[in-house]
């Protein structure tokens, strides 16, 4: 489990990522989005890299130049965890089309994966230079910005800041859409073109760099135009009945409700109940001791203030009659920040019992 | 001043308060080595709402001073900023680390305070009455600014060299008994030196003893022991300002550089709660009022007339177990044996006590020469304001 202090996330980001599932979704009724790009894409989507890989590859030899499929190239590395590729991707990028902030921007969350939250800070600033209103990109260097910040403090104070670098999950952008003015808006131009390079005119004039980063403000409100809109709260979507198809289905409703009662039970800050549902081999993060992890989750779990966590839409892969991944987006909404992120539970059924074996935030 | 200045504004203020009560600007003679500048112009961009050079110059700051935790604290604040409002310094540490956040609020306030009002070039520290030839250097510090100052000793006028941010204890000055961990006051001098290999890492690149409790403490029935100058941990640019058991505690940079002016057993150091500051005329007429004083002593000594050598000593004088009744009435067996008497006086030091005991410790190799017995010794006096003139109330031979 990579930390339940979720870090303050992008809900443009969010809207950003099912807008692209929009168009991906309409890319795919229009015969001119055919082709092997539109192939990678899905293939990326259905988690086979090494296809999408080849794909990619094959559309690249005829357009060596596309941003579109080298950009894709990337998430497609970034998705086979070759970070190394992912980086070098993205960054020629950059170097080719300054102009495009989504490059940037995914450069920065591998960058802030590696730790490197420097080099992080320096891509999201980049991206921002020219399109001072992108919003995940400002999301993220808020992100990357507190980061730093606990860094210094624990310099400062001398206190561990370990927990404070765990490491940050920020929002990658999936699809070269956010060249638009209106950053998280979908710009309906960006449909038609495997040319895609229409989609990397640069857009905007650059701003003055003064409104390219976001002004902080020191307890007076700074009022700037680069500041993105509030991010409008994104109903949870209420959870679909889970595809109440087969057979398993009596597995699946067992594990839905074994996941709702957790997630209920962190809200109300039960922490006996919580901590119940961690199997005794719970594979704790940092391989921490089962009894430093359970204390550092009592402190924040219990922490006093109206929290809610909640999921979206439920994804369970059965492997067995006891074994299951579960896998959904998880809000977390408390009066301080919320966030939301994709996790992923490795769950195991004991004594008629659904438990967590393993948490991941992807 | 706008309204904008938020959460360091505290620390600027009451910086520029300091300032006000402090002395005007002297001209750029200081050697301004430490992080002060760099500090003063980040709060100032900070006031102005420049955050972008702000965190620049922090940056560098860093880069220069990396153990700096001051300087972590505004760039943490500098990067929290750009997040959410702060409407207090080093806000984002958390409330565990209230204490440690005050402090470094205290080490911000007294680096910019005695940055931003630096004594002038025509003001000495009024305890420097007199150095000796062999003293090269003078050494300085007042508590409550968390400054230590250094000085030259250019034929007799003392010069500023340098000053430097220094911790010392945690419940202040003048130190009474053992364990109570504050600062003596007093005038003191550098006893030996302990190099960093013979330290654990917590004294850092040295330390230099001094000679707490002296005649004085003493005689005031002051006790404990091991008040040194030293320097910070290895992982530690410098301390609070009231952070130490009672020693004065420097940066390691600082401590090397002051390293190289201290003479074991003879630079003096003088620790004050506040330095009392003269000008350059005033610092002359107090110290020849002073030497007059001392001369008259001598030439009373010389006349052989008892009352007139009596006259200058206190009615509290002691030394070596004698009270003033019996010095006198040994002075008066000894010199009726004698048909003359010539004392002369070289090497004279004169420095005066700060604070509240009012007394200037003087010494001076002595050439006593008599019809019947010549010696040559190094004589240290305690002089004390009675009843509006200087009189003697200790004198030994060291």
């Amino acid at each position: 489990m990579q930390s339940q202090s979720v870090y303050p996330f992008a809900e443009r980001a969010r809207l950003l990522l099912q807008s692209f599932a929009v168009v991906a979704a309409l890319a795919g009724s229009l015969p001119a989005q055919a082709g092997p790009l539109e192939d990678a894409s899905q293939s990326l989507k259905a988690g086979q890299h090494a296809k999408a890989l080849d794909l990619v590859n094959k559309h690249l030899a005829g357009q060596p130049k596309d941003a579109r499929g080298r950009f894709l190239k990337g998430l497609i590395f970034t998705g086979m965890n070759r970070q190394g590729d992912a980086i070098a991707t993205f960054k020629k990028l950059t170097e080719d089309y300054p102009e495009l902030p989504e490059p940037y921007n995914n450069l920065a969350v591998i960058y802030a994966q590696q730790k490197q939250y420097d080099k992080a800070r320096d891509a999201l600033e980049q991206a921002l230079r020219t399109h001072p209103a992108y919003a995940t990109a400002h999301e993220n260097l808020g992100d990357i910005y507190s980061r730093l910040a606990s860094q210094a403090y624990g310099k400062a104070l001398q206190i561990d800041s370990s927990n404070a670098s765990a490491q940050t999950k920020l929002a990658m952008i999936n699809d070269l859409v956010g060249t638009d003015k209106s950053a998280g808006a979908v710009a309906p131009a960006a449909a038609p073109a495997p040319t895609v390079l229409a989609g990397a005119k640069p857009a905007e004039p650059a701003k003055p760099t003064e409104l390219a980063k976001p002004a902080p403000t020191i307890a007076k409100p700074v009022a700037s135009d680069a500041k993105p809109a509030e991010p409008k709260p994104v109903p949870v979507p209420a959870s679909p009945p889970a595809s109440a198809a087969a057979e398993p289905a009596n597995l699946e409703g067992e594990i839905t409700a074994a996941i709702d009662d957790w997630l209920a039970a962190w809200s109300k800050k039960d922490v006996k109940r919580y901590l119940g549902y961690y199997a005794r081999d719970f594979t704790t993060p940092g391989k921490a001791s089962r009894k430093d992890w359970e204390a550092e989750r009592t402190l924040k779990v219990g922490k006093p203030g109206k929290i809610e966590v909640s999921r979206g839409k439920l994804t369970v892969k059965l492997s067995g009659q006891d074994k299951a991944t579960a896998s959904f987006r998880q809000s977390y909404l408390s009066t301080s920040f919320k966030a939301s992120s994709n996790k992923t539970l490795q769950l195991v059924k004991r004594d008629g019992k659904w438990q967590i074996q393993q948490e991941f935030v992807n | 001043m706008k309204k904008s200045t938020g959460f360091l504004l505290g620390v600027v203020a009451a910086a520029l308060i300091g300032a006000e009560a402090g002395l005007a600007a002297p001209p750029a003679r200081y050697t301004d080595s430490g992080p002060e500048p760099l500090l003063a112009r980040i709060f100032e961009q900070i006031d102005q709402n420049s955050w972008e050079t702000a965190y620049r110059e922090t940056e560098s700051l860093l880069k220069a001073y990396p153990n700096f935790r001051l300087g972590h604290l505004i760039k943490g604040d500098l990067l929290l900023a750009r997040t959410r409002p702060l409407n207090r310094f080093g806000e984002g540490g958390g409330k565990e680390a209230g204490e440690q956040i005050a402090d470094l609020r205290e080490e911000a306030i007294a680096r910019l305070r005695a940055y931003k009002s630096k004594p002038a070039e025509t003001q000495v520290p009024r305890y420097l009455l007199q150095m000796r030839p062999d003293q090269k250097h003078a050494v300085v510090v007042d508590t409550q600014r968390a400054r230590l100052y250094l000085y030259q000793n250019d034929n007799g006028t003392p010069r500023f060299v340098a000053d430097y941010y220094i911790a010392h204890g945690k419940l202040g000055a003048e130190k009474i008994k053992e364990g109570d961990k504050k600062t003596p006051i007093g005038v003191y001098h550098v006893t030996s030196s302990i190099p960093r290999q013979k330290l654990p890492d917590f004294y850092g690149s040295g330390a230099f003893p001094i000679n707490y409790p002296n005649e004085w403490d003493k005689k005031q029935g002051r006790n404990g022991y091991g008040i040194w100058l030293h320097g910070t941990p290895s992982d530690t640019f410098s301390r609070p300002p009231k952070s130490s058991d009672g020693c004065v505690v420097l940066a390691n940079t600082d401590l090397d550089a002051l390293a190289k002016n201290l003479q074991l057993g003879t630079t003096p150091v003088i620790i004050s709660n506040s330095i009392e500051w003269l000008s350059l005329d005033n610092w002359q007429a107090e110290r020849q009022a002073l030497l007059a004083m001392i001369d008259e002593w001598r030439r009373d000594w010389e006349s052989l007339d008892i009352e007139r050598y009596a006259r200058h000593y206190a009615r509290d004088f002691a030394s070596d177990r004698k009270d003033r009744a019996t010095w006198i009435a040994q002075k008066r067996k000894v010199n009726a044996g004698k048909q003359w008497i010539k004392v002369t006086t070289g090497n004279v030091s004169m420095f005066r006590n700060p604070g509240k005991d009012e007394y200037v410790v003087v010494t001076f190799e002595q050439d006593y020469q008599s019809s019947n017995l010549n010696n040559r010794t190094q004589k240290r006096q305690y002089w004390i304001k009675e009843d509006g003139r200087w009189k003697i109330v200790h004198e030994d031979a060291v």
